[in-house]
C-alpha cells in the first residue's frame, strides 16, 4: 500500500454502538427500521442522520419493535439489506418476526444491546442474559447465526460480517452486544472500501418461469431475487414446498426443514469465529466474549506474568456453538473458566461440549456491574 | 364468461393447488375477483403488483393470485407492506387482512400506518368473526352476538373501521360490501389510485362461523341481510331511522403525499444542497 492511500484512510473516535452503525454502512445496509431503547439507541441516531445520504437510503422509526422487524423483512425482501437495532424487551419482541424470517429465509441484521436484569431489568447497565434468546427465541425449531463484538474496533468489523453472513446464507444473523461495549468510546480505523469483503445475496440467473424460491441446491440457499424484478413468487411463514406454497405433506415439509438446517450446518467451519489469545500452550483457560473477554484478555497477561500459563479463547460467533475449536482446548487444558454477566448461558454450551474431559468453572456475575480483569485472575491464579 | 376465464388465466396462479380453502357461502372469493379486476382495470403490470396479506382466512387470497405475494405473520401485514413500499417505491403494494387481524393483533400498526401515511392500500375484509381457527368473537363482532367465546353474547362494544381510520389519519376510507361487487370494484380501483394509505372495509358474510350462531338459516340469507344492511352513504344520510343499516362508499379523501413521495422529496432536496452521498 502507497503513503498516498495510507493517508486517506479515516481515524475516528467512537461509541461501539457508532461503529456497528459505521460498519452497517460499510456492508452496504441501505435501510434501517427502529424504535427508541436504552442502551442502543445511539444505533438509530446514527441511522437516521446518515441513511438520508446514501443512495436511496430509508430511515424509519417504527411504532414498536415487531414492526420494525416486519419493516425490515419487507425491506429485506424488496432486495435491501437491512437493520434493527434494540435491547432485551426489544428484542423479545422481535422473535416471531425473527422466526418468520428464519422460515423464508430472509436475510437480515438484528442488533441487541444486551441491558442487566430480566424484565425492564437494569436499562443503563450491562449484562449478558440474552445469549440463549438469540438462539432459541423464536418458536419452532429453527437454525441461526449469533455474533458478538468485545470492542469498537470488533463492533464495526462484525456489523460488516453479520451482513456478510445474512446475504451468504439467507438467514437473519444477531449481532449481540452488552451495554460497556456498546458505550464504550475508542480511536479506531475506519476500513476503506475494498479493504474488506462485501457480500451479496445470490441471484437467480435462469428465466422467471424457471425460478423455484425453495428450491433444493447443493449450498442449500437458494437464490434471492428482490420483488418485482419480475420473478413473482410466494412468501409464507406457513411450511412451504419448493415454490413456496403451503404444503403439509410430510416429505415436502421434511425436506424444506432439514435444508434449512443443512444450509447452517455444513459451513460451521465458514461460520464459527473465534479468537485464540496466548492458546498455544495453555493450560488454563477462560471462555468468554463481549466486555467480559476483553476483561480476560488482560486477566490471562496478568496470570501468564504470575507464572500460570493461561490462554483466552474469546467467542465472536456464539451460534452455531464454536464446538470443535472450544473441544481442542477442553482436551489439553486441566482448568476452563466460563465468566459471563448472567447466571451461566454460554457455560451451559462449553459443559454440554465438555462431558467430563476437564473442570469447567464458571463466574457469574448479574448485579450490573462489569466483570473486572482482577476477579478473573482471582479464579485462575 | 370467456372475459372471466379470461382474466382467471391472466391472474390466477397456473401452479397452485385449487380448489380454494374458503367455505361455501363464503364472500372471500368475491374480495379476490374484485382485487383481480381492479388490478386488471388499472392496468398494472403483474411485476409491479404486491399483495401482502395477514394470517386468517382472508390471508389465504395472497397464495392465489400470480402477483409477487407475501403472506406476512398476524397482524403484522402493514409493517411488512411498509417496508417494502419505503424501499422500492414504484411498487404497487396492496395489503389484504381480516378484522381480528388488522383491527385486533394488528391494531397498533393500522393506526401507525394510517398517521404515517404510507402509499399502500389496505382491504379490511370484515366477516365479524375469527374463521379460520373456529369461530371466536373479534373486535368487530357486533354487541351481543354469539360466538364459541361468546356464549351469552358479545359483551363488548365493536369497532367502526372506518371512523377509526379517519381518526388516525389515512388519505382514503372507504366501505364496500360483497354483496355489492360492482361498487365494491370501483371504491378498490379509487383507493388504488391514489396516493398515501387508502383503506377499504369490505363486509363480507361468514356462514360456517358466524352465520350459523347468530339465527342466520343460510348463506343467502346472510347476503340477502347485506343487501339489505348496506346503504350508499348518500341515501344513508338523508334517511330519517337509521337502525339497522350501514352506510358504504367514500368516506374520507385527502390528497397528502404518501410518505414515501416526502422521503423522496427529502432526499431530492439533500441533493440539491450537495449532501447526497456524502
Amino acid at each position: 500500500m502507497s503513503a498516498m492511500q495510507r493517508k486517506k484512510r479515516t481515524e475516528a473516535f467512537l461509541l461501539g454502538n457508532e461503529a456497528v452503525a459505521e460498519g452497517a454502512l460499510l456492508a452496504g445496509c441501505t435501510f434501517f427500521a427502529g424504535y427508541p431503547i436504552t442502551p442502543s439507541t445511539e444505533i438509530m441516531e446514527v441511522m437516521a442522520r446518515r441513511l438520508p445520504h446514501v443512495e436511496n437510503g430509508v430511515f424509519l422509526q417504527m411504532e414498536d419493535e415487531i414492526a420494525s422487524a416486519g419493516a425490515i423483512i419487507g425491506a429485506s425482501l424488496a432486495g435491501r439489506k437491512a437493520m434493527t437495532a434494540t435491547s432485551g424487551p426489544g428484542f423479545s419482541l422481535m422473535q416471531e418476526q425473527i422466526g418468520y424470517a428464519c422460515m423464508t429465509e430472509t436475510p437480515l441484521v438484528i442488533v441487541n444491546v444486551m441491558r442487566g436484569g430480566s424484565s425492564t431489568g437494569l436499562p443503563t447497565s450491562p449484562g449478558q442474559g440474552d445469549v440463549q434468546q438469540a438462539r432459541w427465541g423464536a418458536h419452532g425449531d429453527h437454525p441461526i447465526i449469533v455474533f458478538s463484538a468485545s470492542d469498537v474496533r470488533e463492533c464495526l468489523e462484525m456489523a460488516i460480517t453479520a451482513f456478510n453472513y445474512a446475504e451468504k446464507y439467507r438467514t437473519p444473523v444477531i449481532l449481540l452486544l452488552d451495554e460497556i461495549t456498546a458505550h464504550t468510546r475508542e480511536k479506531i480505523e475506519i476500513p476503506r472500501p475494498g479493504e474488506f469483503e462485501v457480500l451479496s445475496r445470490l441471484l437467480p440467473t435462469m428465466p422467471p418461469e424457471w425460478y423455484k424460491p425453495y428450491e433444493e441446491t447443493v449450498r442449500g440457499v437458494p437464490p434471492m431475487p428482490p420483488i418485482g424484478t419480475g420473478y413473482r413468487f410466494h412468501v409464507t411463514g406457513l411450511t412451504h414446498d419448493p415454490l413456496g406454497f403451503p404444503t403439509s405433506r410430510p416429505d415436502e415439509v421434511k425436506a424444506v426443514t432439514e435444508r434449512m438446517f443443512r444450509k447452517i450446518d455444513r459451513f460451521f467451519h465458514d461460520i464459527q469465529i473465534v479468537d485464540h489469545d496466548l492458546t498455544e500452550d495453555c493450560d488454563t483457560l477462560v471462555i468468554a466474549y463481549g466486555s467480559v473477554a476483553r476483561s480476560a484478555r488482560l486477566a490471562v497477561r496478568q496470570a501468564r506474568e504470575a507464572g500460570v500459563k493461561a490462554g483466552l479463547l474469546s467467542l465472536k460467533t456464539l451460534f452455531p456453538f464454536p464446538r470443535p475449536q472450544v473441544e481442542k482446548l477442553l482436551r489439553t487444558c486441566k482448568l476452563v473458566l466460563v465468566p459471563e454477566m448472567n447466571m451461566g448461558q454460554i457455560s451451559r454450551e462449553v459443559k454440554r461440549v465438555n462431558s467430563g474431559i476437564t473442570t469447567i468453572r464458571t463466574l457469574n456475575r448479574v448485579d450490573g456491574q462489569i466483570i473486572t480483569p482482577s476477579q478473573i485472575l482471582k479464579e485462575i491464579a | 364468461m370467456a372475459e372471466v376465464t379470461q382474466l382467471i388465466h391472466q391472474y390466477l396462479r397456473h401452479n397452485k393447488k385449487f380448489p380454494l380453502v374458503f367455505c361455501p357461502g363464503c364472500g372471500i372469493g368475491i374480495v379476490l375477483g374484485s382485487l383481480v379486476r381492479s388490478v386488471h382495470a388499472l392496468d398494472i403490470p403483474k411485476d409491479d403488483m404486491v399483495v401482502v396479506a395477514g394470517i386468517g382466512c382472508s390471508g389465504r387470497i395472497a397464495a392465489y393470485v400470480d402477483f409477487n405475494t407475501v403472506h406476512a405473520t398476524h397482524g403484522r401485514a402493514l409493517t411488512l407492506a411498509t417496508g417494502i413500499k419505503m424501499a422500492s417505491p414504484h411498487l404497487r403494494v396492496l395489503t389484504v387482512m381480516g378484522d381480528g387481524d388488522a383491527l385486533s393483533i394488528g391494531g397498533n400498526h393500522l393506526i401507525h400506518a394510517a398517521r404515517r401515511n404510507i402509499g399502500v392500500t389496505a382491504l379490511v375484509v370484515n366477516n365479524f368473526i375469527y374463521g379460520m381457527t373456529g369461530g371466536q368473537c373479534s373486535p368487530t363482532t357486533p354487541f351481543g352476538s354469539y360466538t364459541h367465546t361468546s356464549p351469552q353474547g358479545q359483551m363488548e362494544k365493536s369497532f367502526d373501521v372506518v371512523e377509526m381510520a379517519r381518526a388516525a389519519g389515512a388519505n382514503g376510507v372507504y366501505r364496500g360490501s360483497v354483496f355489492h361487487a360492482k361498487a365494491l370494484d370501483g371504491l378498490v380501483q379509487r383507493a388504488m389510485s391514489r396516493p398515501g394509505f387508502n383503506l377499504v372495509e369490505v363486509m363480507t358474510p361468514c356462514f360456517t362461523q358466524y352465520g350459523r350462531g347468530n339465527r342466520f338459516r343460510s348463506p343467502v340469507e346472510m347476503f340477502q341481510w347485506l343487501k339489505d344492511t348496506m346503504t350508499p352513504r348518500e341515501v344513508y344520510e338523508k334517511l330519517e331511522d337509521k337502525t339497522g343499516k350501514l352506510p358504504m362508499g367514500v368516506f374520507v379523501e385527502h390528497d397528502e403525499p404518501g410518505l414515501e413521495q416526502r422521503h423522496a422529496a427529502m432526499r431530492q432536496a439533500l441533493a440539491d444542497k450537495g449532501g447526497a452521498g456524502s
